[in-house]
């Protein structure tokens, strides 16, 4: 049974073997002619301005949050889409039923004013 | 009706009280958002009652399940007299929280709708975790348990100890579920099933059919089942959490959260794992006596009684872990009574502990119950029936069920389970007697706090499990009956599943 999972452990290890490798080996044969731009945090990107430690708005967790759970609900969606054909009559019932709580949980956070920026 | 769940419908049937019960949140939580919109004030008082409804329900519901059968011991979903058994102490635990935390939520100002969703949640939860028999459903059952409950702990936003408690017991439990998963993926790979029942037939009677993943698989599930129900040295969060979390969500962390992870405890391992009883009945045996002697010893120092309360819990994970590690029918008939009556007697004791601790939890220590006895009959009584039932007094449930623990560990041979067992019960006397004798034999000192009117729901629900546990104590004969048939379910013989392999 076990060896059925040889090639994933084959896998696994080609990839990091792979990965290592090219890590390793651009810091071994690549030229390094550091820059003050090339040290920056962001190579090509605006310049940091303070600490990156500082407090965010409770905001942007609400929307962060939401937005997995929204997310997730696609990631559950699409191979239901797939498939829906072979799962007939009670995978479409499961999937109202799936979205039904769903949207519970969307009415809720609605009323709450979660989604309100403001 | 017989449920083979070959339709769809059979796992509506088979999962009918869950079901009310998860609709009803849903129904709760959306009456609470309606009624009062954006506004972060109290909810309607009315809520607390709404939610005790939808107890009430699942209850008739669960009682209803009696009426099915089922085709084969195999089914993902129980029907089985210990499911409903069980199922009804977790609604049991619910209803007592509702009925005890009304005054002690508008006083601490969180009354809010979502602190009854998510107690419904976790009742769900608790009752998939225990009545299901494949481990993936059993590990989603824990997780839909324990994430309400770690957000319970910590509800209280404006208490520091409250979100100190919840981080620990969310990170803790976090962990521990990973030691679930990862014993779950090895018997997996050991078994090619998670079907306890699968299990149990690939394993054999004698234990022959179980190589080393198995074994290990099998100590990651009792480590992941052994931090759930608090047991030494897996106790590490106990006292931190249930100290911040608020007192009603505090009992019913003790009672129904425990009772839970026992219930799932005792069906994985009399299920799956009856041919490896050798090897995981030592393991438990250790684990009972650290336990009993761990939370004893440290309970003695205690001053703080809302803590005394957690490694009391603690000390009494203990006691049922002797009747696990006996794994006999009488093992599973005693410790079934002991989970009621501990659930009776734990909750009550919180509920007590509640109305004396005031806003903000300010009197925890014991002197705060100088003179209770006097000031407050009702309380002093009711809190020393609890305390004398949970040190195991004669005459009371605690003790009767105490004493069926120790005649099903000398049936199977554990005298020193039993002799611990014992001496440990004696050394708890001293520190439950202590509050006790605080309540009648000192006097109130000009700053004991006042302990005001007890109201309605609390009263009905203090002197009924007060009531309960003498009952228990003093005509056990029925009560433990419905207990022997209950556990008989768990118990039968693993030669008739062989023919389920196929």
């Amino acid at each position: 049974m076990l060896e059925a999972y040889a090639p994933i452990l084959i896998l696994a290890v080609v990839s990091a073997v792979a990965a290592a490798g090219m890590v390793i080996g651009s810091h071994f044969l690549g030229p390094i002619r550091p820059t003050p731009a090339k040290r920056g945090v962001y190579e090509s990107g605006i310049t940091p301005l303070g600490n990156a430690r500082e407090r965010f708005s409770v905001k942007f967790y609400m929307v962060a949050i939401l937005f997995i759970v929204f997310d997730l609900e696609t990631v559950f969606l699409i191979p239901w889409a797939v498939t829906f054909r072979a799962l007939g009559v009670s995978g479409f019932v499961e999937m109202l039923i799936f979205i039904g709580v769903l949207l519970v949980g969307f009415v809720y956070v609605w009323k709450k004013g979660a989604l309100q920026w403001e | 009706m017989v449920i083979d769940y070959s339709t769809q419908l059979h796992y509506v049937l088979a999962l009918l009280p869950e079901t009310v019960l998860s609709v009803w949140a849903m129904l709760v939580l959306l009456l609470d958002v309606f009624q009062k919109g954006e506004r972060s004030e109290a909810s309607s008082p009315g809520i607390a009652w709404i939610t005790l409804l939808g107890v009430l329900l699942a209850a008739a519901a669960n009682l209803w399940l009696l009426t099915l059968r089922e085709a084969s011991p195999a089914g993902v979903i129980a029907i089985d007299s210990f499911r409903v058994f069980s199922n009804f102490l977790f609604l049991l635990a619910a209803a007592l929280f509702v009925l005890i935390s009304t005054r002690y939520l508008e006083q601490e100002h969180l009354r809010l709708g979502e602190i009854y969703v998510l107690v419904l949640l976790a009742t769900v939860g608790m009752m998939i975790f225990a009545g299901s028999r494949d481990l993936m459903v059993i590990f989603l059952g824990l997780e839909l348990m324990s994430v309400p409950v770690y957000v319970l702990t910590g509800v209280n936003r404006r208490s520091a100890r409250s979100a100190e408690g919840a981080l620990k017991y969310f990170l803790l439990g976090a962990f521990s579920s990973a030691f679930f998963l990862f014993g779950i993926a090895m018997i997996y790979g050991g078994t090619r099933s998670t079907n306890l029942t699968l299990i149990a037939a690939a394993i054999g009677v004698d234990g022959l059919g179980a190589n080393a993943l198995v074994k290990i698989g099998m100590a990651l599930l009792a480590v992941g089942f052994g931090f759930k129900v608090a047991a030494v040295p897996f106790h590490m969060w106990t006292p931190d959490a249930y100290e911040g979390a608020p007192a009603p969500i505090t009992g019913f962390m003790a009672a129904g959260v425990k009772a839970a992870a026992f219930a799932a405890f005792l069906r994985v391992f009399l299920t799956a794992f009856p041919g490896l009883w050798e090897t995981w009945g030592a393991m438990v045996f250790w684990l009972a006596i650290l336990t009993m002697v761990g939370a004893n010893l440290i309970a003695l120092v205690e001053p703080n009684v809302k803590r005394m309360l957690a490694y009391s819990s603690i000390s009494h994970a203990g006691y049922l872990l002797v009747a696990l590690a006996a794994a006999s029918a009488v093992g599973a008939a005693s410790f079934l009574f002991y989970l009621v009556v501990y659930t009776l007697m734990t909750m009550g004791a919180f509920a007590v502990l509640l109305a004396v601790a005031g806003p903000g939890e300010e009197w925890l220590d014991v002197e705060s119950y100088a003179g209770l006895g006097w000031r407050n009959p009702m309380l002093g009584v009711v809190m020393t029936v609890f305390l004398l039932s949970l040190a195991g007094f004669p005459f009371t449930g605690g003790f009767i069920g105490k004493v069926f623990i120790l005649r099903a560990a000398v049936e199977k041979g554990f005298v020193v389970l039993a002799v611990v067992l014992v001496l440990a019960s004696l050394v708890s006397y001293w520190y439950y007697l202590r509050v006790a004798w605080y309540m009648w034999f000192r006097e109130a000192t000009a700053d004991s706090p006042t302990v005001p009117a007890v109201p309605l729901g609390l009263r009905i629900a203090l002197v009924a499990a007060a009531a309960a546990v003498v009952l228990l104590g003093v005509f056990p004969g029925a009560f433990l009956s419905l207990a022997e048939r209950s556990a008989a379910s768990l118990m039968q013989a693993p030669s008739s599943v062989i023919g389920l392999l196929h």
